[in-house]
């Protein structure tokens, strides 16, 4: 009798079981598996490289910076919200002294606790290079992160100052860049860089668990994160380096991963009808010509850098892409917080363009003969190849010919960082780049301060003009949020109505993924917060 | 015997001291600076130089050269860029999964090539002949990478048959015999025998056509010999030949299987140069191309050898 009640009892709780996994079927916790356009892993020891990509997977996942980037909203362009440190001030008095203020109760993945020393032993890390704890390949990725910081002292367990070399209100954004790693973890596994890059311990939402070079890394999430919100719903998450286009996209097909990043524009069409969601969504980024402003570049003349905006049929180029891509309002995306109100529409007016080439003294008949550096591939550059062939085309009809030098993507870095008069640029007045545009040094300062031309820093056409330094200025002086806000908008004006670029267009990001995966929330950011996705366990 | 392997090894040392001169230049002569792509696009000058001194490339060459050829010869190939582990272990990680994966491909192109070979040798001009000349030219002709993606295609993506990237289902990169693994396996290693399986069969086409019309084989038929024993004459005068191109052959897919192995992800040499190439890791392109020239110049001599084994003729030629 009572074996019999025993039986009748199992299978009432396998009833009650089964019905509350049939409510809930859908949604289950799951392993999400990315592949990633990486040829490696990327560094694992806190300051990661592979550019964005490395911070997206192994920066923001298992570490935290003491100020994180805001990944909730996918309607607005994300601003920076309270890490590690829980407020942050400059001292009224000398607006060189910072003062962060750390959030009590952190830990890191092993367990030892975060705290101020924690903060100026990372700081050592990248910038102390007779410190123990010294890493020159985290350094050479992080130490141009943060140019302003000239010393940096623990106040107090729970506060840290850090003191910059000048007054510079853009302190915040270079310090969202730095990666906490634990000072107890390293020391335990002997001091080496080498062995924590196999164990590495952040205070992230998630912790690393295996580390394959170039095969794979996985991650699961740390349950005593500091922020509930943001402790990772999923099992488990892996990274697989997938470098080709086809290779990720046959993985994906095949179910092999559930995720991937960058597919190839020529499958979206394809993937979306076998049932895969393709996910885009603006982001800081854009696709250029830099312009060259030495004496005697054509571009010095504003009618010809307007009259080339003006030339180009920017949905033209959106539908040659299939649909990936924002045409370019600006040298920001439409609708980006930063883009204030310019004058200068840039839209394809042809024939605008055309009467102010003949104003500057050129026409389809006599035109202007340019030369512009392109990459056949490269991080960030979309398709460039097929892209500039049509801006070649649009341009020729208006009198602009251009001739292109092909060059491969590490020759244009190096064009790019040694500026227009250098002989390897070839005497080129223009270079295709994409740039990272996410805060105000990457998006505006080091494109045209006057001492930023080469080889001091990356103007690469040696623009220089005293009304936009002083613009830059403002911006290193303007410690309120909102100030701030307004003078970079007029930085952004200054840019569009001076066509101090020819502005084309914004990649989407675009990334493909299984049906499965749930609760994504694509940020306008490089960066993206795998916390809140699950795994549907119904779908492909 | 053992003279002539003596022999063969003194001539090979000035073989692989010029190899490791042109391996060292070609890498160092392309354009780019190799701390491009480990670098911040914006780094300063001053932290591009620090790195260049660190990795010692603000040396002038042939100082450069003698320091890398003094470590090889100490067995150390330097230390990745990019990953900051020591080459000599990527590399031999992924020449053994290369070699696991040419081996596989040769002897899959080498059982089809051969058989194809002899049949159309044996039926020249039938039907057999033709079909098996146009599946030694597709193999010729194919692009091995198209040949994939076609098969990831239809095996992987369409069918669901077996998976299309990776040497396995833990994605530990280490290749192990049994079930779950070889489906990894297979396509790749289909892919990439269809080139030396062509290869191998024009090549024997040609070879068993030329012996049978020798007069020795008419003298064998003549004295009686069956086609048994005239089949094993031919295998034997045909067999140094066909050896010397699958010893060749497997080198090639050593080196050159770039494109494959990128398609399918599998991580053997190829799939390692094309992220030296792409990272422009100047350590580990160098160590991967000495370690796949090293391989080749041993694989001629091993062939070599088992030629004159097999030929006693060479040696005294």
């Amino acid at each position: 009798m009572l074996s019999r009640l025993r039986k009748l009892g199992a299978r009432a709780a396998l009833a009650g079981a089964l019905a509350l996994s049939a409510s809930t079927a859908t949604l289950a916790q799951g392993t999400l598996r990315i592949g990633m356009t990486a040829s490696d892993i990327p560094l694992t020891t806190g300051q990661t490289d592979n550019g964005g990509e490395g911070m997206r997977f192994l920066g923001y996942t298992v570490y935290d910076g003491l100020i994180n980037w805001d990944l909730s909203s996918a309607e607005l362009a994300s601003d920076l919200v309270p890490g590690l440190a829980t407020s942050w001030a400059v001292d009224p008095n000398d607006k060189t002294k910072w003062t962060f203020k750390l959030r009590p109760g952190v830990k890191f993945h092993d367990g030892s606790d975060f705290s101020a020393d924690a903060v100026v032993w990372n700081l050592d890390k990248l910038l102390k290079a007779d410190a123990p704890q010294y890493d020159p390949r985290q350094s050479a990725q992080g130490k141009t992160r943060i140019p302003a910081v000239a010393s940096y002292r623990v106040v107090d367990p729970l506060t840290v100052e850090i003191t910059t070399k000048a007054p510079d209100a853009t302190l915040p954004y270079q310090i969202a860049w730095i990666m906490m790693s634990s000072p107890a973890q390293w020391e335990k596994l002997g001091k080496s860089w080498d062995a924590f890059a196999k164990q590495p311990s952040g205070t992230g939402p998630w912790k690393l668990t295996l580390f394959a070079p170039r095969e794979r890394a996985e991650m699961v999430p740390f349950k005593e994160y500091w922020d509930k919100d943001r402790v990772p719903k999923l099992d488990k998450l892996v990274l697989i380096p997938l470098p080709e286009a086809n290779a990720r996209t046959a993985a994906l097909r095949s179910g092999q991963v559930d995720w991937i990043e960058a597919p190839a524009p020529d499958s979206v069409a394809s993937l979306k009808g076998a049932g895969f969601t393709i996910v885009t969504n603006a982001y800081p980024h854009n696709w250029t010509w830099h312009l060259s402003r030495v004496e005697g570049s054509p571009w010095n003349d504003v009618r010809v850098r307007k009259a080339a905006n003006l030339a180009i049929d920017r949905d033209g180029l959106k539908e040659l892409l299939g649909g990936l891509a924002i045409p370019a309002k600006g040298f920001m995306p439409p609708g980006h917080q930063w883009f204030g109100h310019p004058t200068f529409d840039v839209k394809y007016d042809p024939e605008a363009a055309k009467k102010l080439l003949a104003e500057a003294g050129y026409s389809p008949a006599k035109p202007l003969k340019l030369k512009v550096a392109i990459s056949a591939s490269g991080s960030g550059q979309m398709q460039p190849l097929p892209m500039n062939e049509f801006v070649q085309q649009n341009l020729a009809d208006v009198g602009i010919q251009v001739d292109y030098e092909v060059v491969e993507w590490n020759t244009l870095i190096n064009i790019w960082r040694a500026g227009a008069k250098a002989d390897i640029s070839r005497g080129v007045s223009a270079i295709n780049y994409s740039y990272f545009i996410q805060d105000p040094f990457t998006g505006f300062i080091r494109h045209l301060q006057c001492n930023f031309a080469p080889p001091n820093g990356t103007n690469w056409g040696y623009y220089c003009d005293p009304a936009m330094d002083k613009l830059f200025e403002q911006v290193r002086n303007t410690f309120d949020k909102a100030e701030q806000t307004k003078v970079l908008e007029k930085i952004h004006e200054k840019y569009v109505d001076d066509a101090l670029f020819v502005m084309i267009t914004h990649d989407v990001n675009p990334r493909a993924m299984s049906p499965k995966v749930k609760g994504f929330v694509q940020a306008q950011n490089w960066f993206q917060d795998f916390s809140k996705i699950t795994m549907a366990t119904a779908g492909r | 015997m053992l003279l002539y392997i003596l022999k063969r090894l003194v001539y090979v040392t000035p073989v692989a001291f010029g190899v490791s001169v042109v391996c060292f230049l070609l890498v160092h002569l392309a354009p780019g600076d190799p701390l491009s792509a480990v670098l911040p696009a914006d780094a300063t000058q001053a932290t591009i130089d620090e790195m260049r001194a660190a990795y010692g490339f603000d040396k002038p060459l042939p100082v450069q050269y003698l320091i890398w050829l003094w470590h090889v010869l100490h067995g150390d190939l330097g230390v990745s860029i990019a990953t900051g582990r020591p080459v000599l272990g990527e590399v031999s990680r992924a020449v053994v999964n290369s070699l696991i994966l040419a081996s596989v491909a040769t002897v899959i192109g080498f059982t089809f090539g051969t058989l194809f070979g002899f049949v159309a040798g044996y039926h020249r001009n039938s039907l057999a002949d033709r079909a098996a000349s146009a599946l030694s030219v597709f193999g010729v002709s194919v692009p091995h990478y198209w040949l994939g993606m076609v098969l990831v295609i239809v095996f992987s993506a369409t069918l669901g048959w077996l998976p299309p990237t990776g040497a396995g289902p833990d994605g530990s990169g280490n290749w192990r015999p049994d079930f779950d693994h070889l489906r990894y396996l297979i396509l790749p290693a289909v892919t990439m025998s269809v080139i030396p399986m062509g290869i191998i069969a024009r090549t024997v086409r040609a070879l068993v056509a030329d012996i049978l019309s020798q007069d020795f084989v008419e003298a064998l038929r003549a004295k009686g010999m069956d086609e048994r024993g005239v089949f094993k004459h031919v295998v034997r005068n045909a067999a140094p030949t066909a050896l010397a191109i699958m010893g060749l052959q497997l080198g090639y897919l050593l080196g050159g299987s770039i494109l494959v192995e990128t398609v399918f992800a599998w991580p053997g040499t190829g799939f390692l140069l094309n992220a030296a190439i792409f990272q422009r890791d100047l350590p580990l392109l160098q160590g991967s191309i000495l370690v796949l020239a090293m391989f080749f110049v041993a694989l001629n001599l091993l062939v070599d050898v088992m030629q004159t084994a097999l030929d006693p003729r060479i040696e005294r030629a």
